[in-house]
């Protein structure tokens, strides 16, 4: 048989709780995973993430549409779609008394491996996942980091050509996210397909080639974590000023070299300016500040932040958001955010980290 | 075991099965592992029911008239060996609805493994448990002075017949573990095995209570199992002119039986259900 040249195809999937309570149903979800990529499902709580990995991954029915995996019929041939995947995430885990490698053996033998062979593999996986110091140690002690690196040596057993990897690093901390990140890419470096679902953008921005948001139960947007954000225009050149009499001296410089509205934030002496050509604009207005006088404290030229597509695209926050207009206005101030409906990583600095800055 | 490499979906019913077994076993075997790993707990289950025989036999043995005039301990323990099959319902309906809130579940189900293998591996698990339970307490009562007057063949038919009911309870549990929303309909259901336990013939005649409570107690399965035990053991026990009186052997088969009849099926329905 021909080598599906993707390896996870789903068209006008539905499922329908029924308003019954612990799944976000899906709508009409439709996703195309070319092999060897890693695809981003990205979206807050009761999106439907989890729930189109659990469809995929056989352990749910779907009301209607198809989906394939590897080639295979998720719905008629399940069996040959399981042998064919890994599933790592928050409701696929490990025993917790058992050891690291009791474990992975008994996950082994269940992919039916001879015993010989799965205590190999097991200690080969420990090894890979720097485990083998815990590896005789129950699980349920180890460490989140540790914990979620299990996890994803025992979707590996039999080296799987797809992988779902279900919010790897909620509840994680900094370090530990790292950890998971640095495992996530040596297996795609190794040619493994990955559908990873978070609803932190940076993770997605970091780790995916491509990016599907998905806002009640369908993919709403769809692209590289580039094109997303070209999609919604929006270079910006942000000034930090040293004080409010260079924010008045530099408000119509900005409204002059303007592609729309600046924004001005006076008490923080910021000033956002939407810009068509790139490095041209930022020249610009570098030139035009320096003809003024005016010695910014900074001044950036940004992409916006997947944060602000994600708002952008859903609508979200449209309204709850002071000082913004549609269209990409908005900085990544992660105050403007509706906090608890889309996380914007670990710390503030995070939004930062996922604008593409090139400082002057 | 089979040490051959294997193609896992290719393969005749009959290496299905092979597989089937196989996958059961290693799932007996991460419960074998826990038992090691954890040995308080299992050996907690154990002794517990040790402690309701001190307890009722100490406490309250000598207030309590058993029958045969030979001692309460004669007539209690064939009870509380099958109080015991009882007890182990609790066990196994906590170690299906743990898997299931830990996510132990899905893991399996998202591998290419024999999915009636999780059930079988509970199963095969939680009767060696109670063999090890039983045998505990048999050795408990012979040192507290129960002996059985029967032959061998007769004690081991007796074992036979409260391993039969624990078979019965297993189905009970994975289906209460299975469709249980969340601990508290486990809590429930280990607060009612109590009154479950004592509404029957284990501590005290039926005859003593009223007339609808003891017929209820007389027709508990614990009941007509408590008294086809004691018969086989050659204890003493409350016997009667009622036709489950009469009929305790023939009914501590049916009951197991038909309780396995509803349930074995209900258990699979409800596995398989988790798809949807």
């Amino acid at each position: 048989m021909n080598e599906p040249e993707s390896a996870i195809t789903a068209q006008g999937v539905r499922k329908n709780y029924g308003g019954q309570a612990g799944g976000a149903g899906l709508n009409g979800f439709d996703l195309r995973v070319p092999a060897g990529s890693v695809c981003g499902l990205l979206g807050p709580n009761g999106a439907g993430k989890t729930t189109a990995v659990r469809i995929l991954s056989t352990l749910l029915d779907m009301d209607a549409g198809r989906a394939s995996v590897a080639g295979f019929d998720v719905r008629t041939q399940g069996r040959r779609v399981r042998e064919r995947i890994g599933l790592v995430g928050q409701y696929a885990a490990v025993d917790e008394i058992l050891t690291g490698r009791q474990n992975l053996v008994m996950f082994g033998r269940l992919n039916h491996l001879p015993v010989a062979a799965a205590r190999r593999r097991a200690d080969e996986l420990l090894e890979r996942f720097s485990l083998t110091e815990a590896a005789g140690r129950p699980a349920g002690g180890y460490s989140g980091g540790m914990r979620r690196r299990l996890d994803l040596a025992a979707s590996l057993i039999v080296s799987p050509p797809v992988l779902f990897v279900d919010e790897p690093t909620t509840g994680l901390d900094p370090a530990a996210r790292q950890e998971v990140w640095t495992a996530v890419r040596e297996l795609v470096d190794a040619g493994t397909t990955v559908l990873l679902t978070t609803q932190y953008l940076e993770e997605a921005d970091r780790l995916a080639d491509r990016i599907c948001m998905l806002g009640a139960g369908r993919v709403v947007a769809e692209g590289s974590p580039d094109e997303l954000k070209s999609a919604i225009g929006g270079d910006r050149v942000d000034l930090v000023l040293s004080g409010p009499a260079d924010v008045e001296a530099a408000r119509p410089i900005a409204a002059r070299l303007a592609a729309g509205e600046p924004l001005v934030e006076a008490p923080a002496r910021r000033i956002g300016i939407p810009v068509a050509e790139r490095t041209r604009a930022l020249i610009q207005v570098a030139t035009a500040l320096n003809e003024a006088g005016i010695e910014p404290e900074d001044i950036v030229l940004r992409r916006p932040t997947l944060d602000e597509v994600f708002l952008h695209l859903t609508g979200e926050g449209a309204g709850e958001a002071h000082g913004r207009e549609p269209g990409g206005g908005a900085r990544a101030s992660t105050a403007t955010a509706p906090a608890g409906r889309v996380k914007t990583g670990a710390s503030a600095t995070a939004g930062s980290d996922n604008a593409t800055e090139e400082s002057v | 075991m089979s040490t051959q490499a294997h193609p896992l979906s290719a393969g005749s019913p009959l290496s299905r099965l092979g597989w089937a077994l196989a996958d059961a076993w290693t799932v007996t075997l991460r419960d074998l592992n826990h038992w090691v790993l954890r040995p308080g707990a299992v050996i907690v289950g154990w002794f517990f029911p040790v402690m309701i025989v001190l307890m009722f036999g100490g406490l309250f043995g000598g207030a309590i008239d058993a029958p045969g005039g030979s001692g309460y301990f004669e007539f209690l323990m064939p009870g509380m060996f099958a109080l015991t099959m009882l007890f182990g319902l609790e066990s196994t309906m906590m170690a299906v609805t743990t898997d299931a809130a830990k996510g132990v579940t899905d893991r399996f189900r998202s591998l290419p493994m024999s999915s009636s293998a999780v059930v079988l591996g509970r199963c095969v698990a939680d009767m060696l448990n109670s063999v090890v339970g039983l045998a505990v307490m048999i050795g408990a009562g012979l040192l507290l002075g129960w002996r059985w007057h029967g032959g061998i063949g007769a004690a081991l038919a007796a074992v036979g017949l409260l391993l039969l009911l624990r078979f019965a309870l297993l189905w009970a549990g994975i289906f209460i573990g299975l469709a249980a929303s969340g601990p508290e309909t486990v809590t429930a259901v280990q607060i009612l095995v109590w009154p479950v336990g004592f509404l029957s013939n284990v501590f005290v005649d039926p005859a003593t209570m009223s007339p609808w409570l003891g017929a209820i107690a007389a027709w508990n399965p614990l009941s007509v199992t408590a008294s086809a035990v004691r018969e086989l053991f050659g204890n003493p026990g409350y016997g009667g002119e009622s036709w489950i009186a009469q009929n305790a052997a023939l009914m501590s088969v049916a009951w197991p039986v038909l309780i396995t009849a509803v349930f074995l099926p209900l258990s699979v329905r409800t596995f398989r259900k988790l798809k949807s």
